[in-house]
Order: C-alpha cells, then sequence, then structure tokens
C-alpha cells in the first residue's frame, strides 16, 4: 500500500483556497469569472420543484377512480389557487353536489382514472448558494454553479458540527493547552477559540453571548450527545439546527490544539474568516474547515506549490493518533522495516518514535498522523 | 470458454483491489498467489483498471506468470504466459443502491427487499402503501434518496392493481434522478401484479428507464425472486457499472459479466450449501458495513447492515447496541465517559489499529455486538413467506411457530463463516472463534471457520463459469477452519450440570461433566476427527431434543473442539465481580489473549 499511515490534516498560513459553490439542481448562476465577491453575496440560484400533495378524490367524491377525470374541473398542467374548486360531481339534484377544493396553490400534475389520485405540485421553492469565502469568481460551472478562490490561512479539523458560517475570529486562551472556564461577553457575534477542551459548559453559554462558532482542541463523547440531543452513530455532519457550528481540531478528550494551529489561529486574531463543520468520514472524505481569505503573506498559487504527502522519513514530525500515547508529538527515529508484535499481539509495521521531552516509544505506523512543517 | 486452468479474479473494492491466481495442478485447483492495490475509482485516477492492473501486477511478480501485455491480458494461458479467463467483481463506488417498494410492507414489500438484497443491493428504504407515512412523505423520501434503481413490486397476478399504480405515481411524481449520469433516466424495474403491466407504463414509461419483469411474488405462497435479480444485475452492469469512471473498458476484459460483490458471495455460498447438502451462514463485517449471508434449506437469504462495522460506523454500533451490551463483554472496568471517546476516536481516525491487549479487547467486545446486532436483522428478514394462509389442525393450536419464522435455526446451521478485518486479522485464531460463537450463539454441533483473505466474491463469480473450479478452492484454499463448536440449547444456575460428554479424541478419550457457566477446549487439529457422544441432561438440548443423546464425528480446526455450557442465551452474571471473573475463565480456558 502507498501509505501505512494516516496523512496529517491539512494545516497552513499560505495555502489558495479553492471552493466549489454548486446548486443541488440546475439552475441560474450570478456571477461572471473574475468578479471579486463577498461570502454572504449569492453566486448561483435555482428553484427546487415544490412539494406535491396526493388527493384520493375516490372517498371526497363518492365515485369510482375512472370517473374522477370527468368530474375534474381542471387539466393536468392548470394551475389552481389554494381554495379553489378543484374537482365537482354533478349530481341531478344539486344538494348531493360533492365539490373538492385545492387544499394549495400549485399546478396540477397528474390525474389518475386507475388510482382516483390527483397530484398537485405546490409552488417552488427557491434556493440560493452564497460565496461562503471572500474571493474571486475563478470557473463558472454552467447552470450548476462556480468556483471561488481566494488566498489565505487553511486549517482542516478533524470533527466538527453544525455548517457554514462566518465572522471575526477571537482567540480566549493564551496557550494551546489552556482549558477555558467560560466565555466573556467579547466572545459574542465571535468565531472563538477556546483551548483544549470545549465543554458542554462553554456551549451553553457561546449559545447565550450569541457566539458564531467555537474551535478547540477536543471535545467530550457525552458533551456531544448533549449538544445534539442523541448519539452521533454515523460521522456525516453539517446539518444540525444547533445554533452554532463547532469545531474539534485533534479528537475527543481533552487534547492541546497543535501548536502550529494554534499559532496560525492566534496571528488571525479579529479577521473575518469562514467556517463549516460538516465532516463526512465514509468515501470522499470531508473534514470541517477554517479559512482565513487574504491573510498576510498569503503566496500565489504557483508559489504555494502543491500539497504533496512525501512518505515519513528519519526526523519527520508527527503526532500519535491513539493511545497509550495518544496526542503526543514527536519525531520519528527508527523506521524497522520488518514488521513487530505489539502489545494487542498484532503482527504490524512500526515506527519509533522519539517525543519532545526525549522519551522513546515504537507504535505502529498506523497510528500515527504526520505534521506539515 | 473450452480450457480454463488459469483464471485471474479481481474484487474492486471501495478502497483496495484485490487480485488472485487460480491455477489448475494435477489434484485439482488451488488459489496460488494474490496481489492487491489501492482502487483508483476516485480523483486523480478515476479509472478502475489502472487499480486492477496494479494488482494484477503484483500477481505477476510473486508467481513469475506474465498475465499483461501492456494495458491488455493475455489470453489463453500457455505455459507460464497469460491467462485462460479473467473475472471480476465490484463494490467499488458505495456498491448498487435501491429503493424498493411493495403494496404491504410485511408481504410483497418484504419480497422486493430479499430480491433486491439477494442481487447484492443496498435497501435505502422500502416503501409499500401501509407503511404509515402520507403521500408527500413517500414522494419526498423518493426525491432525496438518489438510488440507483428501484424496484416496483406489489399484488399478486390477478389481485390488486390501483395500489399498485399509486405507488407508481408516488414514484413518478417524486421524479427521481438516477446517483450517476445526470443525463439518463433512472432505471425502475417492474415486477408485480401483471395485470397492472400497461398502466405501470403509461405512469412511469416516459419518466423512467422502465424494465418490466415477472412478478416476484405471482401467488401469496411462493416467492419468485430470479428473473428480477437478473434483471438488476444487467441493470446495474448498464445503468451503473457503465456510469463509473473506467467500468467500460472493464466490462470488455472480462470473460464473464462483472457482479456485485455481495452477489457473488451469495452465488458461492449458495453453491457450497448446495454442493456438500449443509446449511450455511456467512458474514463479512467491514469498517462501515456489515453483510451477512445464509442458506438454510437450500433458501439463501442476504441482508446488509448499512450502519454497523468497525471503523465508519463504530459509533453507530454503540448508539444501537447500548454501552451496557458492549461492556458486558470487557474483562475490566472502564469509565463510560472514557470509552465513549475511544470509540470516537476510531470513527473519525478509522484505519488506526489497537496497540494495547485493552484495546483489542474493547474492539473485540464491540465487534461481539455489531455481529449480534448484523444477525438480528438478518433473522428479522430471512422468514418464511407472510401472508400465506394455512390450515391449522388441532395439534398447531399448541404449536407457537408463527407464519414468518425465521429461516435461521441454529440448532440445524452446520457452518458459520466469518470474514472481515475484526475476524479474519484478529492476533489469536481463538479471539476469532470467541468473537462469533459469543455473537451469533450457534446451538448443537457448528463447524467455525473464517475467510482470511476474502476470496469468496472471486469464487461467486468463478462458480457462473466453472462451478467445479470455484468449489476445490474453496474446500481447499478458502476456509481456515477454526474447529466445532458443541453447545447444548437451555438454561440453569450457574455450576449444575447440564451434560455428560465422551470424546474420542486422537490424543485419548475424554469423559466429563459439562456444567453451566463453562467452557471446555480439547485439542483438535483441522485434518482431524473425533467421535462425541453427548448426553444433555433435562431441559437441555443438543438437537435430537431435550435429554436426548447426539452422537457425531467432528472435525477440528487451529483451534479444536470447544464444549460450550454458558446455555442460549448465553447467561452472563449481573455482578459486576462474577461477570469479570466469569469472562477472565472464558478467556482463559480459550486461550484468547496468550499470545499463541
Amino acid at each position: 500500500m502507498a501509505h501505512a499511515y494516516t496523512p496529517g490534516l491539512r494545516v497552513t498560513p499560505y495555502a489558495v483556497v479553492r471552493k466549489d459553490r454548486k446548486l443541488p439542481l440546475q439552475g441560474e448562476v450570478v456571477a461572471q469569472v473574475g468578479d471579486f465577491v463577498r461570502r454572504d453575496q449569492v453566486v448561483a440560484r435555482t428553484d427546487l420543484p415544490g412539494d406535491v400533495v396526493a388527493l384520493n378524490l375516490v372517498n371526497r367524491l363518492g365515485c369510482p377512480p375512472a370517473e374522477v377525470p370527468r368530474y375534474m374541473l381542471h387539466e393536468e398542467g392548470d394551475r389552481v389557487q389554494e381554495g379553489e374548486p378543484l374537482a365537482e360531481t354533478q349530481p341531478f339534484i344539486k344538494w348531493f353536489k360533492s365539490t373538492v377544493n385545492a387544499p394549495a396553490t400549485g399546478v396540477v400534475e397528474s390525474i389518475s382514472s386507475v388510482t382516483g389520485q390527483v397530484i398537485l405540485r405546490k409552488e417552488p421553492r427557491p434556493v440560493e448558494v452564497l460565496a461562503y469565502i471572500d474571493g474571486q469568481i475563478v470557473e463558472i460551472f454552467d447552470g450548476e454553479g462556480v468556483a471561488v478562490e481566494t488566498r489565505g490561512a487553511y486549517i482542516q479539523g478533524i470533527f466538527g458540527v453544525g455548517g457554514e458560517c462566518w465572522g471575526p475570529l477571537h482567540v480566549a486562551v493564551g496557550a494551546p493547552d489552556q482549558q477555558l472556564a467560560s466565555l466573556g461577553q467579547e466572545c459574542a457575534g465571535k468565531i472563538v477559540v477556546v483551548g483544549s477542551l470545549i465543554t458542554q459548559d462553554i456551549i451553553e453559554r457561546a449559545r447565550q453571548l450569541g457566539a458564531i462558532g467555537l474551535v478547540g482542541g477536543g471535545l467530550r463523547d457525552q458533551d456531544l450527545r448533549a449538544l445534539l440531543g442523541y448519539d452521533l452513530g454515523v460521522a456525516i455532519t453539517g446539518d444540525e439546527d444547533i445554533g452554532l457550528t463547532v469545531i474539534v481540531t485533534e479528537g475527543f478528550g481533552e487534547i492541546a490544539i497543535a501548536n502550529k494551529t494554534f499559532d496560525i489561529l492566534k496571528a488571525c486574531e479579529g479577521k473575518e474568516i469562514s467556517i463549516s463543520g460538516a465532516t463526512q468520514i465514509r468515501a470522499g472524505v470531508l473534514r470541517p474547515e477554517i479559512i482565513v481569505p487574504e491573510a498576510e503573506g498569503a503566496l500565489s498559487r504557483a508559489e504555494a506549490g502543491d500539497e504533496n504527502e512525501e512518505g515519513m522519513g528519519i526526523g519527520a514530525l508527527l503526532r500519535v493518533i491513539r493511545v497509550p500515547y495518544f496526542g503526543r508529538i514527536g519525531r520519528v527515529s527508527s523506521l524497522p522495516a520488518e514488521l513487530q508484535v505489539v502489545e494487542s499481539g498484532a503482527r504490524v509495521r512500526v515506527l519509533e518514535v522519539e517525543f519532545e521531552n526525549g522519551e522513546k516509544a515504537v507504535v505502529p505506523r498506523a497510528n500515527v498522523e504526520m505534521i506539515e512543517e | 470458454m473450452s480450457k480454463m486452468d488459469v483464471v485471474i479474479a479481481t474484487d474492486c473494492g471501495s478502497t483496495t483491489t484485490k487480485a488472485i491466481l487460480i491455477e489448475r495442478r494435477e489434484d485439482g485447483y488451488h488459489q496460488t498467489f494474490r496481489g492487491e492495490a489501492p482502487t483508483t475509482v476516485e480523483a486523480p485516477f478515476e479509472d478502475v483498471t489502472r487499480g486492477v492492473l496494479n494488482a494484477i501486477q503484483e500477481v505477476e511478480e510473486l508467481s513469475g506468470r506474465q498475465i499483461l501485455d501492456g494495458e491488455s491480458i493475455v489470453t489463453p494461458a500457455k505455459g507460464s504466459h497469460g491467462v485462460d479467463a479473467y473475472i471480476s467483481t465490484s463494490s467499488a463506488g458505495g456498491g448498487l443502491q435501491m429503493v424498493v417498494s411493495g403494496v404491504v410492507k410485511s408481504m410483497t414489500g418484504e419480497s422486493a427487499q430479499r430480491c433486491a438484497l439477494g442481487a447484492g443491493a443496498i435497501v435505502m428504504d422500502v416503501l409499500a402503501s401501509n407503511d404509515g407515512r402520507l403521500p408527500h412523505q413517500k414522494i419526498a423520501r423518493i426525491r432525496q434518496l438518489r438510488p440507483d434503481m428501484v424496484l416496483l413490486a406489489g399484488g399478486t397476478d390477478g389481485g390488486t392493481v390501483s395500489h399498485v399504480v399509486e405507488l407508481a405515481e408516488y414514484i413518478g411524481a417524486a421524479d427521481p434522478k438516477p446517483r450517476f449520469g445526470s443525463g439518463f433516466k433512472l432505471p425502475v424495474i417492474y415486477g408485480g401484479n401483471k395485470d397492472a403491466r400497461d398502466e405501470v407504463a403509461a405512469v412511469l414509461g416516459e419518466k423512467t428507464a422502465l424494465t418490466q419483469t415477472d412478478n416476484i411474488r405471482p401467488i401469496l405462497e411462493r416467492e419468485n425472486l430470479g428473473p428480477a435479480r437478473q434483471v438488476i444485475h444487467d441493470l446495474f452492469l448498464e445503468h451503473v457499472m457503465a456510469q463509473a469512471p473506467g467500468y467500460r473498458k472493464l466490462m470488455d476484459w472480462t470473460h464473464a459479466p462483472i457482479m456485485p460483490t455481495p452477489g457473488a458471495v451469495g452465488q458461492i455460498m449458495q453453491t457450497i450449501a448446495r454442493q456438500l447438502d449443509i446449511n450455511v451462514v456467512g458474514v463479512d463485517i467491514g469498517g462501515a458495513t456489515t453483510d451477512m449471508f445464509s442458506v438454510f434449506s437450500e433458501v439463501f437469504n442476504r441482508t446488509v447492515s448499512a450502519n454497523l462495522g468497525m471503523s465508519y460506523s463504530i459509533s453507530n454500533v454503540l448508539a444501537e447496541a447500548g454501552l451496557d451490551s458492549i461492556l458486558r463483554w470487557v474483562p475490566f472496568d472502564i469509565e463510560e465517559a472514557d470509552l465513549r471517546d475511544r470509540i470516537k476516536n476510531k470513527m473519525i481516525r478509522p484505519t488506526t489499529i489497537p496497540q494495547l491487549l485493552e484495546e483489542l479487547q474493547v474492539e473485540q467486545a464491540i465487534a461481539r455486538e455489531a455481529l449480534r446486532l448484523a444477525f438480528v436483522q438478518h433473522r428479522e428478514l430471512a422468514v418464511g413467506l407472510k401472508g400465506v394462509q394455512t390450515e391449522r389442525t388441532l395439534s398447531d393450536v399448541f404449536d407457537q411457530n408463527d407464519e414468518g419464522e425465521s429461516l435461521v435455526q441454529m440448532m440445524d446451521l452446520d457452518l458459520l463463516v466469518g470474514s472481515g478485518g475484526v475476524l479474519s486479522h484478529a492476533p489469536g485464531r481463538a479471539q476469532s472463534a470467541a468473537m462469533l460463537i459469543d455473537a451469533f450463539q450457534p446451538e448443537g454441533i457448528t463447524r467455525l471457520a473464517v475467510d482470511s483473505i476474502f476470496m469468496m466474491p472471486h469464487l461467486g463469480v468463478l462458480s457462473t463459469v466453472n462451478e467445479q473450479a470455484a468449489t476445490e478452492v474453496f474446500e481447499r484454499d478458502c476456509l481456515i477452519y477454526l474447529g466445532t463448536c458443541v453447545a447444548p440449547k437451555g438454561m440453569g444456575s450457574p455450576g449444575e450440570a447440564c451434560m455428560n460428554f465422551s470424546i474420542e479424541l486422537p490424543s485419548g478419550k475424554e469423559e466429563g461433566v459439562l456444567r453451566v457457566g463453562e467452557l471446555h477446549l480439547f485439542p483438535l487439529g483441522d485434518d482431524e476427527e473425533a467421535q462425541i457422544q453427548m448426553i444433555p441432561l433435562r431441559n437441555w438440548d443438543l438437537g435430537n431434543g431435550p435429554g436426548q443423546e447426539v452422537s457425531s464425528t467432528v472435525r477440528g480446526g487451529v483451534v479444536g473442539l470447544i464444549i460450550d455450557g454458558r446455555g442460549r442465551p448465553i447467561q452472563i452474571a449481573e455482578d459486576r465481580d462474577e461477570r469479570l471473573a466469569q469472562i477472565a475463565a472464558w478467556h482463559q480456558t480459550l486461550k484468547l489473549y496468550d499470545g499463541d
């Protein structure tokens, strides 16, 4: 296999970030290549087909299905207003007349003489796609959307909940391993970096204050359950309606934010940033992200170079991502080629790591991730 | 194909493409070499054949046989050059995803579900006239799911027309788009009441790519799933596979149609069950999903538990099983908060492996629950037909058997086969045996095995072109036999006798009393047999009825012969200390974590 280890998450102060912004269905693109757009600007819009209302007229009119078309006052394709008569029987005595009114405004889509069912489609629902980041339109996908590009800092988290949002960044801790007790008034309307653990208390306080998002090193699963109101089974997130977006940079439990991540965030204090908590860990991995457009010193695409995932070598910086050394950072000190038996009894490829305090340990290669330097 | 001495077979999985070489020798067919490479369906390659070529190249390097000439497969085999056939299965791109519908959820709805699952699909939803949802909710659901295809069934021949047409109208109103190929119409298979064909065609003929086939439930008493399954396979190739990157080329290369991976596994299991005249249960537990297969009395069933797995879906096992169910298998104390965080960390970093013994034990505890839950789901679907009128005599009044009873009867099970990382790559084979026994709780006499390199998909598609080769390789090279489990069914107080046993092992005779809560392990190698004479006590049943003696010949394996007196269901102590002692004793008996 090409990689026996987990490629690291992307954390960089200088990147060219490109985001495809596409509609769920074909529609109209309202921006052009070269346009500079703001994060809250509409770039494409469409109308989603309206919901349908199925009406079974057999019981309502008291007739067999085959007679339903005869009693219809409208044909397929006709527009009807809510409350307007839709079908009516024609008895000899007017008293016995049955009328069915349209329960909603829309178009008659089908009338069935087999089932007696009439399907009414309601008004279409408009959908708009926003730019999400401040940047420039670099490509148009005809009828589908656009690609927005910006230069700036880019940080991928490991897990998040909540959708896309934006606002000024506020780093509320002085060190990446600090754990914040509470949030102050200054956090209102901001995306707040809260240190090594995002607790339930902090989340509650952030909601009260009207903070837009929270970023931290770790989160306890029991607090996640309290936040969502259920046990998250499969890691597909981003649509939660929880009042704010939460991004975890390292993992579950209390874990210091990686120094590099923290330094970038610190340097971007006060800037307007865009974040998304959307995470999907199955095929087509999607991780939560923090984007700081136009961060100082951002390079052009050519200068930034391509991301490369070189194999690990002696001296490479890494983080262990499973117990017993979970969260610790060190450098590769040896890469034995042969398989070794670890305590669990598994025969696996391993590496020796030297931690920052000089201590050495042997860990499976599958249990480390590289840190870009 | 006249001669078939050398076959190369690949299985294109979501992450890995696995190639195996099968060669005929003097004593028959053997699986000789294997290679694997990352699957290349996604960017930057977007061509499945790249991964296939890489995997075959690895086989070439290991075997010294030239199979490729540039980008083509050399046929036929001459000496150490070429192969006689190339065959393949595929589950890349998320496999085959379907929505099925029937009029009555527990009758034609269930038949449609069994039909799609048996063809190798993931069933995203079952729509039925009586599923409790309002029409607009059904329509919204179909639109939201974006399946690869829809199977519309319902109504026996000559039965209801209006309900079936109503379902067709919902599908039409949703106007669903296929997952792949936005310019294509969604394939819909109609396999319902033949009298409704014209009406269904009038509703769906324009909007969808409609194919009509025989009714899957022509009368209530009989299912006819074969023709619709064949249509599903054909449309899978035509509409789904052909849209995936590189598959058109791959389809040109293969000498038999590409099969969906689970469909191929089902094929080999049916072949084996038929040829050996046995009942089989097989499981493949992956990172995201768990596939379960069974063949009982020649009736094949397959289910897939889409959100039960050991990495991506591990957190869902916790959510569905509950913490206590997992903790009951863990042989030490652990804080709930700590366990929860560990499980979530595995979910977000799915490729990590347990370094510590405790971590391994926690993962294997979770695996027991994932397997148990997937098996519960399987048993619920692998049932006799519901809605069948039966004549009940006076004696039936005392018989508690309901219609729709599960076909999967543990006492009748002959062979239990496990596959997937946590079972196939457990550091100790005894651990795999223990997980299988604890999760499935086999009754009577059951042989246990693992498919160590998951060769069953390859053999399934091979069986469609050469059944003899597939069967020979299955018996010789596919399975690693773990041993046999002998477990009387019953309940009792811990420590009381439940069965007397007498076993003629190659190493000598063993006699004794099995007590409730005990496990015994006797050495019995893969190619060895033992004569057993078992006399269960009153209320305990080993297959011949309560208290009735059973004499048999059993075969061994890499673990041996396991006699299980823990009761069915397995009785685990409520008290924490007692439970820990109990689990420790079982682990010790089976030498689970001795580093062997």
